[in-house]
């Protein structure tokens, strides 16, 4: 499937998704870009995003720790990329809940994750999203959340009111 | 859990901080970096607010924040609500954060975070808030959170038995 003539300002998304079409994916989010955030793909095809380290995304400057915040919104962003990629249509799916569990402290220093879909249903999808730094064994925060899908969505459902 | 000890109750840091409340953000690096404001402290609450910029924008086609920054602002508020319910600075850190989004933020106007430290115990802190737009019966998203109060011995060793027997009693 060819890449969607992307009117300005409209998420670039190519299906089936490549490193090059996800390099501008993550490029293209105000707040990715914000962050750092890039991703690649595995053997798999799967992604794994990367947040390098970087001063302003520190929480607690005494640990020195990364603010748990940038960690949540870092799971967010590649529990959704992962969805897209998966998704048979092109669109944004719209997170409903996500609930996160922090481990270790986040050192300064690069973060990386990875997210498995458990389940693709037609209208919402369930996410699990773990982040690690130098060991993918030792997380230092897991996530798991809902998500609408395009498409499939309910006008009924409040996060579809945009 | 069943460390009460209400009967004369120490000042809380919500209730002596007064007009320094903007010095609990200006040691918050990522907080700096993305505009997060105190509006009100109290004890055990605190309000922050997040002006809307472009570059916290999840998708540029709708202006809508990411809502990754909002749970960000969630988090940063429910610390600075634990702290507020603390009687000395102690490092806190998250250890869950559920986050329903109730309807996307509207592009261009601040977010508004209320969090509430509704339960604190000697090493727990429970947490609700809500983010809205300055109607908090609109809400943009409703939270829950537990927080560990005196995480900032993380990444070193366990302190000696004696020594957290002391902290749990200071």
């Amino acid at each position: 499937m060819a890449e969607q003539e992307a009117p300005p300002n409209r998420l670039p998304i190519a299906q089936p998704m490549d490193a090059d079409s996800l390099r501008r994916l993550m490029q293209a989010i105000p707040f990715a870009r914000f962050l750092g955030v890039t991703g690649a793909l595995d053997d798999g095809g799967r992604i794994v995003a990367q947040m390098p380290f970087a001063e302003q995304l520190i929480g607690n400057a005494r640990l020195p720790a990364l603010h748990g915040g940038t960690i949540g919104a870092f799971l967010e962003m590649t529990a959704i990329a992962q969805l897209i990629a998966d998704m048979a249509e092109p669109g944004i799916p719209k997170t409903i809940d996500i609930t996160i569990d922090y481990l270790r402290s986040g050192r300064p220093r690069d973060t990386f994750a990875r997210a498995v879909v458990a389940k693709h249903g037609r209208r919402i999808a369930n996410v699990r999203v773990e982040a690690w730094q130098e060991d993918p064994a030792r997380p230092i925060a897991t996530a798991h959340g809902h998500f609408l899908l395009p498409g499939g969505s309910d006008a009924e459902t409040p996060t579809d009111q945009a | 859990m069943s460390d009460g000890g209400e009967a004369e109750r120490p000042k809380v840091i919500g209730e002596m901080i007064g007009e320094n409340k903007h010095m609990l953000l200006a040691a918050i690096p990522f907080a700096v970096a993305v505009g997060m404001e105190v509006v009100d402290v109290g004890p055990a609450r605190a309000t922050l607010r997040l002006p809307w910029r472009e570059d916290l924008v999840g998708n540029p086609e709708t202006g809508v924040l990411h809502g990754g920054i909002i749970t960000a602002l969630i988090d940063n508020a429910f610390g600075t609500a634990t702290v507020c319910a603390l009687t000395t600075l102690t490092s806190v850190a998250t250890l869950d954060l559920r986050i329903d989004y109730l309807k996307p933020a509207k592009p261009g106007l601040a977010v508004i975070v209320e969090a509430e430290c509704y339960r604190m115990t000697r090493s727990i802190a429970f947490l609700r808030g809500l983010a809205h737009h300055g109607d908090r019966d609109d809400a943009i998203a409703h939270s829950v959170a537990t927080f560990m109060v005196g995480a900032n011995r993380a990444g070193g060793p366990r302190p000696p038995a004696a020594a957290r027997k002391e902290q749990a009693h200071g």
